[in-house]
């Protein structure tokens, strides 16, 4: 499935705040999969990490929207990091 | 090629006069401003039900416009079309079924870019659509400019700018409705198309399908849901369609299983060519106030930190002015009232005046002098759900609520609770997964309501002193621990495997509206006042009953001898017949134990000459005292708790499970405490 190299493609809760990445794909279920795209997560979408503390759910900005996400769905959730 | 483009109308299911009531539907996702244009448009002329056969609130409502009825349905807030929840069925269901003559889509101006993405899907369905442009004043805020000439020309549908909680904007929007239903504005939607590579596969499945598609379900909508892996829409065709024709749908889905991204990746496109020509972002690195708040109220330290301060701001609220206030009606109010009944009743049967005046009065009466709490409570609540902070609450609290399989959503409806548990119940609504909403829906019982408290802040300071505080602080700690420690057994054993997932949208936060935060309360304290009006009147009625058949008194009565019979269990929690009859009428509401009390040591009190909370401390030992508040905190749940829960889980095994899991954690609990508190007080 995974069509990027694995150094490109990192899990979304390995991102630090403020930090901005390139939304690639999800290893999540139908349902939650679901949700996330009609939330604004698809192939191409820029994702910036508002919070982040290394524990608990993560707050990411995604088209417009503020979105909290489990530390767990944020593990299946895959990015590719932005240059800086 | 369009994916939508070959829509036709369908032929009207149900039939309405026409010229006689038009047909409104308001669609939006949710935090758009939806419900305060809903309010605004029909004040308190509206009704709210449950769609049938769902938990899913219904809210429909009317007024006029120049002459013109409207009758106008709250669509349930929906990110997309798509079967991921009941909500996104009923929405959907309704458009295409009752067809509406307008539906208006809610979107905001300062999210325009997700909340299009719902006017994508509502653009292909065949019902004229004006697009409601609101929350302009967050937008300007959030320093976002959007032009709404712009986005009317790039959608070709009508666009409206509004502010709801200013009402700016809302007559045009009537103005505009008016004129599409008289067809001065025709429309020429431009519809989002699917990605060029998956064309030919929604036109294959689109063949596949051809002549099978009940109505009035659009054919290419069919093949589109399809190949969005929608699992109502597959299971109905797959009921409705020949096997070979079946086969041919389901080779072409599992070919092309990244349909769904495919799809919605179109639908953003076509939102990028909406936005391109109506909206200027922010410079990047402008941070708007929504994050700006968030770095506080969201952070794991602060945020539960000010998330405490508004628990204890509430309480204090609560109990400042809510409990005297609640003194003030069931003294000058129910108390005369009951007087004035028993003096006027004089003359009548004894089983009428005692039926009035201590089963209806003395009953329903004493649990409507709780209405002022619940009022404060409510009104803070809605307050902080308005300004968009309750979503902050559900963040900083997910990682505590992991403890017990659960996430951050479960924590609002359990927040509610503190104030009542029927509201707590019924609030589990947010949450997702049918597994969660049950383990919440377990655990909330537990939650000490304002009706325990009420008989913990009468029996603590008789019995306990100036260590009263210490000992109510104790008991709702316990209460607290015993319920996580519920939540955590049950995610163990009932509800082992998956976890629920954590997604959720955080608003922008935005000026509260005094009409949305007052039609919240009004409507929450209406039904709760229907409630007491109705069940808890009849429960109490047969409490009463109970405690005066056969022989007219309460000491021969069925309850007293109700009371002897379960005293041995009693006894293990030091309670006597007496404490045991008033923790069994505390089923109708919590507070009526004291009111049980009362009758009970009637003729003691009067004795004694002094109040019931003192005659009381004389007659039990305060390790006694202890385990009956303990017992109070723990036992089953009202009987309008477990009215809601047999409600909510439409099950009576889950209901019986939730009070027989409470019955012995009270009596469990009530024993241990005793036998420590009599070896140690």
């Amino acid at each position: 499935m995974n069509h990027f190299p694995l150094s490109v493609s990192i899990p979304l809760a390995s991102l630090k705040p403020g930090e901005r990445a390139t939304f690639l794909q999800f290893d999540s279920g139908r349902g939650v999969m679901g949700r996330l795209i009609a939330l604004g997560f698809t192939p191409g979408a820029e994702v910036r990490i508002t919070q982040n503390h290394g524990r608990g759910p993560l707050l990411v900005a995604v088209r417009g929207t503020y979105v909290a996400i489990g530390r767990g769905e944020a593990e299946k959730i895959f990015v590719r990091r932005a240059a800086a | 090629m369009s994916d939508c483009h070959t829509v036709s109308p369908a032929p009207r299911l149900t039939p309405r006069l026409r010229q006689e009531t038009t047909l409104i539907a308001l669609a939006g996702q949710p935090n758009m401003g939806k419900s305060t244009l809903f309010n605004l448009l029909t004040g308190l002329n509206q009704h709210v039900g449950n769609w049938p056969g769902k938990t899913v609130e219904r809210r429909e409502g009317s007024f006029t416009y120049n002459g013109r009825n409207i009758e106008i349905v709250d669509l349930p807030g929906t990110y997309s079309l798509t079967a991921n929840s009941p909500e996104e069925v009923i929405a959907r269901e309704y458009i295409l079924r009752e067809q509406p003559d307008v539906v208006v889509a809610v979107v905001s101006a300062a999210n325009l870019e997700r909340s299009l993405y719902l006017v994508a899907e509502l653009i292909c369905l065949p019902a004229p659509l004006v697009v409601g442009l609101n929350m302009m004043d967050v937008a300007e805020q959030e320093g976002i400019v959007v032009r709404p000439e712009a986005l009317q020309a790039a959608l070709g549908v009508p666009v409206i700018p509004m502010t709801a909680t200013r009402a700016a904007g809302v007559s045009d929007l009537l103005r505009t409705i008016e004129d599409v239903l008289e067809g001065r504005w025709v429309s020429s939607p431009h519809r989002p198309a699917v990605r060029p590579d998956h064309q030919q596969i929604l036109a294959a499945v689109e063949e596949a399908l051809a002549g099978f598609v009940p109505p009035p379900y659009p054919p290419d909508w069919v093949a589109l849901k399809l190949l969005e892996g929608d699992a109502e829409i597959l299971q109905r065709m797959q009921a409705d369609l020949p096997a070979e024709r079946w086969e041919l749908v389901t080779a072409q889905l599992v070919a092309h299983d990244d349909a769904l991204l495919a799809i919605a990746s179109g639908r953003y496109e076509w939102i990028d060519q909406m936005l391109h020509a109506a909206m200027t972002r922010p410079r990047t690195g402008q941070i708007g106030l929504t994050q700006r708040l968030d770095r506080w109220a969201a952070h794991p330290v602060w945020g539960l930190l000010i998330l405490a301060a508004m628990l204890g701001l509430i309480f204090g609220l609560t109990f400042t002015i809510g409990v005297p206030l609640q003194q003030w009606i069931d003294d000058q109010i129910v108390g005369r009232l009951a007087t004035l009944a028993a003096n006027w009743l004089a003359g009548a049967p004894f089983w009428l005046s005692g039926f009035i005046v201590d089963g209806v009065i003395g009953g329903a009466g004493s649990v409507i002098t709780f209405l002022p709490i619940l009022v404060i409570f409510f009104a803070a609540l809605a307050f902080l759900e308005d300004v968009g902070y309750m979503a902050r609450a559900a963040y900083v609290m997910d990682n505590f609520m992991h403890l017990m399989g659960l996430h951050g959503k479960s924590f609002l409806p359990l927040f509610l609770g503190f104030g009542c548990n029927v509201p707590a119940v019924m609030g589990t609504r947010v949450i997702d997964s049918r597994k969660a909403r049950l383990l919440t829906i377990l655990v909330a019982p537990l939650v000490p309501c304002t009706a325990r408290m009420a008989v913990v802040a009468f029996l603590a300071p008789a019995f306990f002193g100036a260590r009263a505080a210490l000992v109510s602080w104790g008991l709702v700690t316990l209460s607290i621990a015993l319920l996580i420690g519920m939540g955590v057994a049950l995610n163990r054993t009932i509800f082992r495997g998956e976890r629920s997932a954590f997604v959720m949208e955080m608003p922008l936060y935005h000026l509260p509206n005094a009409r949305t935060i007052g039609l919240l309360v009004w409507q929450r304290a209406l039904s709760f006042l229907q409630k007491a009006g109705t069940m808890i009147l009849g429960i109490s009625a047969v409490v009463w009953l109970l405690s005066v058949l056969p022989g007219g008194s309460l000491e021969s009565s069925f309850l007293a001898m109700a009371g002897h019979l379960l005293e041995p269990v009693g006894r293990w929690m030091g309670m006597d017949w007496r404490l045991t009859v008033a923790l069994l009428t505390s089923f109708v509401a919590k507070e009526n134990s004291i009111a049980t009390l009362g009758v009970i040591f009637r003729s003691n009190q009067m004795a004694a000459n002094g109040g019931l909370a003192q005659t009381l401390a004389a007659a039990f030992s305060p390790a006694s005292a202890l385990a009956f508040l303990t017992v109070t905190m723990l036992f089953i749940p009202c009987a309008a708790t477990v009215a809601v829960i047999r409600q909510e889980t439409g099950s009576w095994r889950w209901t019986l499970l939730s009070v027989g899991l409470l019955l012995a954690l009270s009596v469990a609990g009530g024993s241990a405490i005793y036998w420590l508190a009599s070896r140690w007080m």
